[in-house]
């Protein structure tokens, strides 16, 4: 009954519906587009649950982590906030000028906006690895870097053909690299997809 | 006046009326405005007739010069006239337009290059798929970052340190998960043989819920199910810089000594990889995003480039069936790329034969 449940109805299920979402995308009738807004709305719905088993997970990782001395700090302070937010939010409602929109906005906006602005520190370090010539390829890395920093700065504009070096760099060979990924990724999906509606790959299933 | 009655003998002519797709929702009706005219005009309505007798009037743009319909039934007919107002007066009316009925089509004519193409590419497929299933052996081309994947969990075994592995930062919808979480059920099989810890936290409520049966299973098809922990599987949270704090603090506090980044990543990556890379960790990743890829080459010891993250599950496994759908890939690669030099090398000739298709 286990293997029933567990395997062959979900790769049943993923190989009909699998098929259909498929042929969807290139039938226009209006049939076919009934059933994609049906199909987000399950994934809504299914979404939804998938919340609520979240939010278990997340109680009980930091309710376990309270009994740590090293982590217990932490995990209140994310227990104290999820139960504040929620509260206001039930009790005061989450229009514009709520409460909890300007908690939002004042505490957690300005939260991942001090996150976010790490970024310039981590990309000295990062830039800094990344240039050191170690061989030919770093070599050529760290001259191309230089001039596309180099004739994007203010200094860079006065200088003649500079910016047409920069923009000859990012649209020629840049941009063909980035296209060569991106038709591999393009076979790729589509490979994968195939292996999954097919059922050749099971890894989702427990192999 | 001869100029009056030549405008107003066009503004008489009814509007032009075509169904744009094969969606049978809409209707594009061309306003065939004078440039001359159109400056006066302060309002202008759409005047929208149903077969069934309903009469509505639409409020459209004066500058628009052609507006489609949304909303409409394929199961009944249209048709229109167009109202122009300057400053409340009616200046012009135009007379109604034959019923027309939206089109619903059952296939995509636009789409059909496309259909050949993925047509083209499944029987690529089937056939390498059938060419394993006869046990023909398929050379697979090396890639150094699976494979050290193997050499990343055993650092991390003869350490005592935790793996961390994260799925990116987009849902289930996203074939870049997918494919993580593929690669997720391989290192967690390996791991569990080496009794090494994993810890999983996840971003996305859904591939929280996946993640969280994938590694149950795989260590269940190992005969270890002991090893699974609920609790090192979990949900973060999911907010984008919020998580990179959470897992970042993670890395430090524990110092894991190996950290895999597979799928799909935005401007956190670097965060996250950097971080790693500080606290010595042996770092392998694999994204599809063009735009990390350069801080992942950067700061990891190894970087599944694009397709390599697709590869990444058949090449693990070394499962027969798995493989032909690379080798698949592969060709098709290759045809693709005959097919670019062929036509750049036309195109330079000023030769066109691509029918249209690009």
């Amino acid at each position: 009954m286990r293997p029933l449940l567990e395997k062959k109805i979900p790769l049943a299920l993923v190989f009909i519906i699998g098929i259909i979402m498929t042929l969807q995308y290139f039938v226009p009738h209006p049939i076919s587009q009934t059933i994609y807004d049906n199909s987000l709305m399950w994934d809504r719905a299914i979404a939804s649950m998938a919340y609520i088993m979240a939010i278990v997970s997340f109680l009980r990782f930091h309710s376990r982590r309270l009994k740590d001395k090293n982590y217990a700090p932490y995990s209140l302070v994310a227990i104290l906030s999820f139960a504040a937010m929620v509260l206001i939010g039930f009790i005061g409602g989450t229009g514009s000028d709520s409460l909890f929109q300007k908690m939002y906005d004042n505490m957690m906006v300005p939260l991942q906006a001090t996150t976010f602005s790490l970024l310039a520190f981590y990309m000295s370090s990062a830039a800094y690895r990344a240039f050191r010539i170690r061989g030919i390829e770093a070599t050529v890395l760290m001259i191309t870097a230089f001039i596309i920093i180099f004739g994007t700065t203010t200094i860079g504009n006065y200088v003649p053909k500079m910016n047409e070096i920069v923009e000859w760099i990012m649209a020629v060979p840049n941009l063909a690299s980035k296209r060569g990924i991106m038709i591999g990724v393009g076979l790729g999906v589509v490979a994968t997809s195939i292996k999954i509606i097919l059922g050749i790959e099971r890894n989702w299933v427990g192999g | 006046m001869i100029l009056k009655t030549i405008l107003f003998i066009l503004f008489l002519s009814p509007p032009r009326v075509f169904s744009p797709d094969g969606t049978g929702k809409k209707l594009t009706i061309v306003l065939d405005i004078p440039d001359a005219i159109r400056p006066q005009i302060t309002t202008l309505n759409l005047v929208r007739e149903c077969s069934d007798g309903k009469i509505d009037t639409l409020d459209i743009l004066p500058f628009l010069k052609a507006y489609t319909d949304n909303s409409l039934s394929h199961k009944k007919d249209y048709r229109y006239k167009i109202l122009a107002y300057s400053n409340g007066n009616l200046i012009f009316e135009s007379e109604w337009s034959e019923y027309t009925r939206p089109t619903a089509k059952w296939f995509d004519k636009d789409k059909l290059p496309l259909f050949i193409a993925m047509m083209l590419f499944t029987i690529i497929m089937i056939y390498y798929i059938a060419q394993a299933r006869a046990n023909k052996p398929l050379y697979l081309r090396p890639i150094a970052g699976l494979e050290a994947v193997n050499e990343a969990i055993g650092r991390a075994t003869e350490m005592g340190r935790p793996i961390i592995y994260i799925n990116g930062l987009t849902g289930i919808s996203d074939i870049a998960t997918i494919a993580a979480l593929n690669i997720l059920s391989h290192v967690t099989k390996r791991a569990g043989q080496f009794e090494t810890r994993i810890v999983v936290p996840c971003y996305d409520p859904v591939v929280y819920t996946i993640a969280r049966e994938i590694v149950k299973e795989a260590y269940t098809t190992i005969g270890r199910p002991d090893l699974f922990n609920p609790d090192d599987v979990y949900f973060a949270t999911d907010s984008q810089f919020g998580y990179a704090a959470h897992v970042a603090a993670r890395m430090v506090r524990e110092q894991s000594a190996t950290n895999f980044f597979m799928g799909y990543y935005f401007a956190e990556s670097l965060i996250l990889s950097e971080t790693g890379a500080s606290t010595g960790a042996i770092q392998v990743a694999g994204t599809d995003s063009v735009a990390q890829l350069p801080f992942f080459v950067v700061t990891c010891d190894y970087t599944l480039i694009g397709e390599e993250l697709y590869a990444a599950s058949a090449y693990l496994s070394r499962e027969p069936l798995l493989t032909g759908t690379i080798k698949a890939q592969d060709l098709a690669k290759l045809l693709l790329v005959a097919v670019i030099v062929l036509l750049s090398i036309l195109s330079l000739f000023k030769v066109n034969i691509t029918l249209g298709l690009f």
